[in-house]
């Protein structure tokens, strides 16, 4: 087949897919899964989860509040920050918040036995996965992107005016775009992995240990296996850098930075592959709920 | 082949759950009408209904229905509707949003999804309890607002697998009612139950299953005659009982003529009811008995079940 026939195949498909159902669907599909995963009292510690830097932050901001803070303390707490973010964030809070909203979109219905309302409508699964996949991103960067507004904010706003000239003047609102930018990819990339998790196993918290297991070493890797790292490409698009210490800094082995765009369209590009997988794997997804 | 787009039609279909066996090389296919699942619990009634519906995959084998497979979820869903066993529900759904979220899902309008929900409500017996969380009603109520979903689409074919349990006898007799009306516009209703009279009453025709097989399908009647282990039940009420029964007993098929304990009537168990029936013409014509009454005593969905199943049909 040449490839005149195959993108001529592929226009009549799209000319014969119901684009604006499929539009529909997902909008309902994601108003429902947000209404159902954000405002439940199930989900208290992932906010706490994402609200505890900003509250330690917070905590420090009103006990220190007579201490003098200068330029060179402007400098520090952009480090601290970069470390709540890179560390904290990335390898722990979004991490498990994620693990927490997008295994739980599918397998959760399984275990309150609900996922057949889904498999009984005209709704494509693919569709299915697109919309459930896109409520989970919601609630994640919706969430995320608060709490580093609210750390970013705290951070700077004791230093007064010469914080909002940091901020106004100086790097500042770069950073903080740069952050809001990694934050959403974050959730993003890890959101597609823990859904194609909790539709390749029953239990995804063993499979989600390895993964974060992976994350942590990833950087003493050779380069080529970086790239299937979510932190790698997080990672480069990060304002500050931090400097890598500890006993793994021996063994790591530093990636060329990939520029920005490359970083963007890399993170993406792995995201829409996993979710491409995960629409495959929702076809051999059958109810039964006695094996649960 | 072209899959015929006014039946539901099983080939060879199977299904293993590991080493588990659901169903085995069931084929059949159904017109419209009532058809109903019968058998005892663990029998593949509702693995049946699961795989027609696409909840399950089958190992082996194909389904049709109307033409369609789940593999073509938009047509198919709109086609079908199925109210399952399973007594669950999105946490903190109110009665109407059960039922206006999947027609919107469908791609309904609002105003056509309310029209359509509230219609089915009233269908339902809900409409009352409609803004009330599904989390609080009885067990009933869940039953009726489980098929109010279902029918809300106005489906060509309803699979309903055990709609009447926890129905208290009004509102079993008002859903009766909407089967029978749905199947007289043409459509397929497809039930299981173990509530053989009702079964009996409402069907068209019966799927018999035990372990996983199909041991019988057809009309009620039909399926009865094809049960030749077991001689028919002929319940004659009529004067002179005695010269009946003797009557009867020579002919070679008939194995049982039971006088009545009022003596107004013979119970026969023949191998041919055909030639019992003559011969009673002929006694009747000879005017040697007054005949008030001739019914057959086990063309009924309970006795079927009895002689292929082998139980008392309790609780599937």
């Amino acid at each position: 087949m040449s490839a005149q026939d195959l993108v001529a195949r592929a226009q009549k498909w799209s000319k014969e897919q119901p684009w604006r159902l499929y539009g529909s669907q997902v909008s309902i599909l994601v108003r429902n899964e947000v209404r159902r995963n954000l405002f439940t009292r199930r989900r208290i510690w992932i906010y706490l989860l994402a609200l505890v830097p900003a509250l330690i932050i917070l905590t420090h901001v009103i006990i220190d509040r007579h201490e003098p803070a200068g330029p060179a303390q402007i400098e520090t707490d952009t480090q601290v920050l970069a470390g709540i973010v890179q560390l904290y964030y990335f390898r722990l809070g979004i991490f498990f918040a994620c693990m927490a909203i997008f295994t739980w979109l599918f397998r959760g219905e399984m275990v309150e036995r609900t996922l057949h309302y889904q498999f009984l409508v005209p709704v494509k699964r693919e569709v299915l996965v697109v919309g459930k996949f896109l409520a989970g991103a919601v609630v994640a960067i919706a969430l995320f992107e608060t709490a580093v507004l609210a750390c970013f904010g705290l951070m700077y706003s004791r230093f007064g005016s010469a914080g909002k000239a940091y901020v106004f003047d100086g790097p500042g609102l770069g950073q903080l775009g740069s952050y809001l930018l990694v934050t959403a990819l974050a959730c993003l990339g890890y959101g597609a992995v823990f859904l194609a998790l909790s539709l390749l196993f029953k239990n995804p918290i063993i499979p989600g240990v390895v993964i974060m297991g992976w994350e942590a070493i990833a950087p003493i890797f050779p380069a080529w296996a970086q790239l299937l790292s979510v932190t790698f490409y997080l990672k480069h698009l990060c304002p500050v850098n931090l400097p890598i210490t500890g006993p793994l800094a021996i063994f790591t082995i530093v990636a060329e930075p990939a520029p920005a765009s490359v970083a963007i369209l890399g993170l993406v590009c792995l995201t829409i592959a996993i979710l491409f997988l995960s629409c495959f794997l929702i076809h051999r997804l059958e109810i039964t709920y006695t094996a649960e | 082949m072209t899959p015929d787009t006014s039946q539901i039609v099983f080939e060879g279909v199977s299904k293993f759950y590991g080493e588990v066996l659901g169903v085995n090389k069931v084929s059949f296919s159904l017109h419209p009408g009532i058809t109903s699942l019968v058998g005892p619990n663990g029998s593949g009634k509702t693995t049946l209904m699961n795989l027609l519906t696409g909840l399950i995959r089958p190992s082996q084998g194909a389904i049709y229905v109307l033409g369609l497979t789940p593999q073509q979820p938009i047509e198919f869903f709109r086609q079908v509707g199925y109210c399952t066993q399973f007594d669950s529900f999105p946490p903190g759904t109110n009665g109407y949003d059960f039922i206006y979220w999947p027609l919107r899902l469908h791609g309904f309008g609002h105003g056509q999804a309310a029209k359509l929900a509230n219609e089915a409500l009233e269908r339902a017996g809900m409409a009352q309890v409609a803004r009330r969380k599904v989390a609080g009603y009885s067990k009933g109520m869940r039953q009726r607002i489980r098929l109010a979903q279902a029918i809300a689409h106005h489906p060509s074919v309803l699979v309903l697998d055990e709609p009447l349990n926890g129905l208290d006898p009004m509102a079993r007799a008002e859903s009766i009612a909407l089967f029978e009306a749905i199947a007289k516009q043409g459509m397929h209703v497809i039930i299981s139950s173990h509530i053989l009279e009702e079964v009996d009453r409402i069907s068209d025709r019966v799927v018999l299953m035990s372990s996983g097989y199909v041991v019988a399908e057809g009309q009620i009647k039909e399926v009865r005659r094809e049960v030749r282990d077991h001689p028919m039940q002929i319940l004659v009420r009529c004067s002179n009982a005695a010269r009946l029964a003797a009557a009867a007993f020579e002919l070679d098929h008939v194995v049982e003529a039971k006088i009545l304990n009022d003596g107004h009537g013979v119970l026969v168990r023949t191998r041919d009811a055909e030639q019992f029936y003559l011969l009673l013409n002929k006694i009747v014509s000879g005017g040697l008995v007054q005949v008030d009454a001739v019914a057959p005593a086990d063309d009924d969905v309970n006795s079927i079940y009895q002689y292929l199943i082998g139980s008392d049909g309790g609780p599937a």
